[in-house]
């Protein structure tokens, strides 16, 4: 199977470390992954703001250098809810506009082969328990892309729970966004900042040391507001506490 | 152009880009929700409309027909009401027993008149178990809408288990549109003040329903 | 605070003020958690809910599809029941149509139902400017008429009060409008009830002409239905002897059988209840039982043009249950003012730049008062993908393009304000679909990380006024990837 990590442009640019522990985790899964150099953005931000048209060249750039991977594995919900659900609609969108089926023809092969991250290890390795140890107590926040539009469900939590030295406490209200939005956190600042600050006050009212998301832009958001309030809290990204092991904590 | 063939001819034309959708009404939508909600034996039917009645604070009574007349004239008592409406085909015998005055049911009675009546005592249409609803449909036993609405205490007869339905959907089958017809659960209430219910607003405060079985 | 929404400010403005007020934030947070997850066990309990509100979805979609059908058809059933149909395409039509509709009567006052259609055409004040009293009877709507006040939520208007500022409005204001509040009155919900009871029965008792909206009109059998829970909605459909409802187009369904969906799925999703305390159904009039006159007005202002848009026009599936209002994030910490239109929340944000058109400030913001988290969508009874049609009206906002308004085709320039937004998109997707490019940005960014602020000045502190930056790491991913791994996947 020939596995491709679409990484995300954010993720890349800002967030390294997360692409180095995919890389690890699926390496160690024995999996061999490959990094596709000409990938950039999926054009999610563009889409939501209302630049559609201007994301159709990020979606067909996306669609050629993915093309020739079985399996297309990237650590967001989001992004992963951007080709997974968006995709299919942009075409039909131009197919409405009356430019015909190419777009929808273009972008058609990548949309069922690209995974979220748990999801591929859930659902297409089959695996819950991947080894990892990581001794912190951790909640975990699930991002409203992965939740509500690829439905990833329990499969996070199965993963954390099956974490070595992993102490799982629940989020107060969990499932409510934690205000980033993408464009939102800046055109309404104000309503995005409120929400980010109750979500780091249920953060802490749990007592643990990490918030764990499967998003970095929500962490990026989330991060920045608790070090703003100086928590004592840290933002990680799930792929990181997956990628963790006994040796790499001794190191 | 009349405003009727305006939006009528803006409707149209608004609806010029969608494909042609001949299927006819039947087939355009799929039914695939239940007809009633989990499988129950006729009196677990009538104990769910219980339940449900009670659930949302109407007093609920079962009895005979023959123990009715004292239970109508004991639950008028206990109200201390005065005066009660009575529709103009209600089986004669329900009161039997009541000593207040009764009201009968009439065109010519004003809203300020029923104002002054304590209680009204009806039969129904139809109950719906899985909701805990009575329906009213205007039938001589029932009367006109008003009587149920202005006096504050209403008794309402249910013939069980012939008047009772499982659920929504069996319920409008019982039902004829032609007629005026009003839903009821439980006493009136609102959710206003911070969306928290509250029972007793202008609709009758209190709800109470005889469950009545044959013998 | 003024009665309208005319002349609003730009939604991130307005929230701004809302975010800030804390017992507003405390009053929006307690209602609408108490709700939400009453209204999750109500629908727990339904395990045919998916296939309730699938065929929800379908009735909407087909009668929309057919809308001029089904529109004829409730007009000749009305009529055969003997009530009188009027057709209003906007608002003025439709309040002049009422208000003749009243002079007619030879009355001064009208008892109203809670209606939205009549509060989107502003009725009351059309009707005072008229010379005729309308009282609403909704406690609610009794709160906001004698607050002065501006509706803020579809099912609870007065949402953002708590019982002690409704005290304090019935002590204060029931006197000017009748009946006093009771001596002594307290905070009690229950007392509360009891006043708006003794206030509004007198207002009842005399009424002569009621003014209603409807939840649904069957076509097949010209059936209007109204959902309630107080009694109020009772009282003004039976007890005068004219009754007026004004009633959006959409409002259709095209068969009894029907409302066997609705009245299923609209308790739920609105009250959190198995059943509302009161529904009312009738047909034209009935000899000797309830109102002996009756009119329907249809109302169009801006559904016909909201239908011919083919992304927006799920929005007219909308029954007003107000779940969507009750789970968004974005309306607890906003508020339903912040919005500027009778229809706050999201359903409000897609409804108002559809009916009204994007022409307004504050109607050009509301695409974009969401976080896009897709709650409201996951609680639709009837399944409107409003992150969907929010996106798609961002995008008529900043692109303009094609759309039809009061009935005719127009094309919309790009809104102004977005011109610095419209390069930074184009220029990043130039540099997406280079990735050469993106690459050399993205070293730049590194080289220089140790001269990132962690604040941003300007414009910047729409995001660092709240939150950090995140530090730049030494180098992007494709550095480290091509460093470790070179040779692989370069060949793209």
């Amino acid at each position: 199977m020939r596995v491709a990590l679409f990484l995300t442009c954010v993720n890349d640019t800002l967030y390294p470390d997360t692409g180095r522990a995919v890389v690890t985790l699926l390496t160690r899964l024995g999996v061999e992954v490959d990094f596709p150099m000409a990938q950039t953005c999926c054009g999610q931000a563009h889409y939501n703001t209302g630049y559609r048209h201007e994301a159709e060249p990020l979606a067909r750039h996306f669609a050629d250098v993915f093309a020739d991977y079985d399996a297309i594995v990237t650590p967001s919900g989001s992004c992963g809810a951007m080709v997974r659900e968006l995709y299919p609609h942009m075409g039909e969108r131009a197919r409405a506009e009356g430019r015909g089926d190419t777009l929808s023809a273009v972008l058609a092969p990548v949309v069922p082969k690209t995974y979220e991250l748990t999801e591929f290890l859930v659902d297409v390795l089959g695996v819950t328990d991947v080894g990892a140890y990581y001794p912190h107590t951790v909640t975990y926040h699930p991002t409203c892309h992965g939740l509500r539009s690829l439905g990833l469900g329990d499969r996070p939590r199965r993963l954390l729970e099956a974490v070595k030295g992993l102490e799982l406490v629940e989020l107060p209200g969990a499932e409510e966004c934690c205000g980033f939005g993408g464009t939102f956190a800046v055109k309404n600042s104000d309503v995005s900042a409120a929400m980010g600050t109750d979500k780091v006050r249920n953060a802490e009212s749990t007592g643990a040391d990490v918030l764990c998301a499967a998003d970095n832009s929500c962490l990026m958001h989330i991060g920045g507001t608790m070090t703003r309030l100086r928590t004592g809290m840290r933002p990680v990204h799930i792929a990181e506490i997956l990628a963790s092991t006994r040796e790499a904590v001794a190191a | 152009m009349n405003s009727r063939e305006r939006i009528l001819g803006r409707v149209r034309r608004a609806l010029a880009d969608v494909p042609d959708d001949a299927r006819p009404y039947q087939e355009a939508v799929a039914r695939d929700y239940l007809r009633e909600h989990g499988q129950r034996s006729v009196a677990q039917t009538v104990d769910l409309l219980a339940e449900n009645l009670a659930d949302y604070r109407a007093l609920v009574h079962r009895c005979t027909d023959g123990e009715l007349p004292e239970l109508v004239a004991r639950l008028l008592s206990a109200h201390g009401s005065g005066s009660v409406v009575v529709p103009p085909g209600l089986p004669t015998g329900w009161l039997g027993a009541v000593d207040t005055t009764l009201v009968q049911d009439s065109a010519a009675s004003t809203a300020p008149e029923l104002d002054r009546v304590d209680s009204v005592v009806t039969g129904c249409a139809v109950a719906v178990a899985e909701t805990g609803t009575i329906v009213l449909d205007g039938s001589s036993d029932q009367g006109r809408r008003r009587i149920t609405l202005v006096p504050d205490h209403h008794i309402c007869v249910v013939r069980v288990p012939d008047q009772v339905v499982s659920s929504v959907p069996e319920a409008l089958e019982r039902l004829d549109p032609t007629r005026p017809l009003t839903w009821i659960s439980g006493p009136s209430a609102t959710s206003d003040i911070e969306l928290d219910r509250v029972e007793g607003v202008h609709g009758p405060r209190t709800l109470e329903v005889v469950l009545l079985s044959g013998s | 605070m003024s009665g309208t929404f005319v002349g609003m400010p730009a939604f991130p403005q307005a929230a701004r003020e809302a975010v800030g007020n804390t017992t507003l934030r405390g009053n929006l947070r307690h209602a609408t958690h108490t709700i939400r997850d009453k209204r999750a066990r109500a629908v727990a309990e339904l395990e045919d809910w998916a296939a309730l509100r699938e065929a929800g979805k379908q009735i909407k979609d087909h009668t929309l599809r057919h809308l001029d059908r089904y529109l004829v058809q409730v007009e000749e059933a009305v009529t055969a029941a003997g009530g009188t149909v009027h057709w209003a395409a906007d608002a003025d039509e439709a309040n002049e149509i009422v208000a003749r509709l009243v002079q007619e009567t030879g009355e001064s006052e009208v008892v109203k139902v809670k209606s939205m259609a009549t509060q989107e055409i502003a009725l009351n004040e059309a009707l005072e400017a008229r010379g005729i009293h309308a009282y609403e009877t909704d406690l609610a709507e009794l709160i906001v008429q004698l607050g002065k006040d501006r509706p803020s939520h579809i099912l609870v208007p007065a949402i953002h009060r708590n019982r002690g500022e409704i005290r304090d409005i019935f002590r204060s204001e029931m006197s000017e409008w009748g009946r006093p509040a009771p001596e002594g009155l307290t905070d009690t919900p229950a007392e509360l009830a009891e006043a708006a009871r003794l206030h509004l029965r007198e207002k009842f008792l005399r009424a002569r002409v009621g003014i209603s909206g409807a939840n649904f009109v069957v076509a097949e059998t010209g059936t209007l239905v109204v959902v309630e829970s107080e009694g109020n909605g009772r009282m003004c459909l039976t007890l005068p002897e004219t009754l007026i409802s004004v009633v959006g187009i959409e409002k259709i369904v095209p068969r009894w059988q029907d409302l066997e969906v609705f009245l299923q799925t609209l308790p739920r999703s609105s009250t959190a209840e198995r059943m509302n305390p009161y529904t009312s159904m009738w047909t034209g009039t009935t000899d000797e039982d309830g109102p002996r006159t009756f009119h329907l007005v249809l109302l169009d202002n801006g559904r016909t043009d909201t239908l011919a848009d083919e992304v927006g026009r799920q929005a007219l599936r909308c029954i007003r249950c107000s779940a969507c209002l009750n789970v968004c994030p974005v309306y607890e910490r906003a508020g339903g003012h912040a919005y500027g239109s009778v229809y706050p929340g999201p359903i409000g944000a897609i409804l108002s730049p559809q009916l009204r058109g994007t022409g307004s400030e504050i109607d050009a913001s509301l695409p974009y008062a969401s976080s896009l988290c897709g709650a409201c969508y996951e609680v639709c009874p009837v399944a409107i993908d409003i992150p969907e049609v929010l996106v798609h009206l961002r995008e008529r906002v900043v692109q303009g393009g094609p759309a039809v308004r009061g009935g005719n085709r127009v094309v919309l320039k790009p809104a102004k304000g977005h011109a610095a937004e419209r390069a930074a998109m184009r220029a990043a997707q130039w540099a997406f679909t280079h990735p050469g490019a993106l690459r050399t940005g993205q070293r730049l960014a590194s080289r220089t990380r140790r001269l990132h602020p962690r604040t941003l000045p300007g414009p910047g502190r729409a995001w660092s006024g709240s939150r950090d930056l995140p530090a730049v790491p030494a180098e992007p991913f494709r550095d480290w990837w091509q460093r470790t791994h070179g040779g692989k996947g370069g060949a793209k």
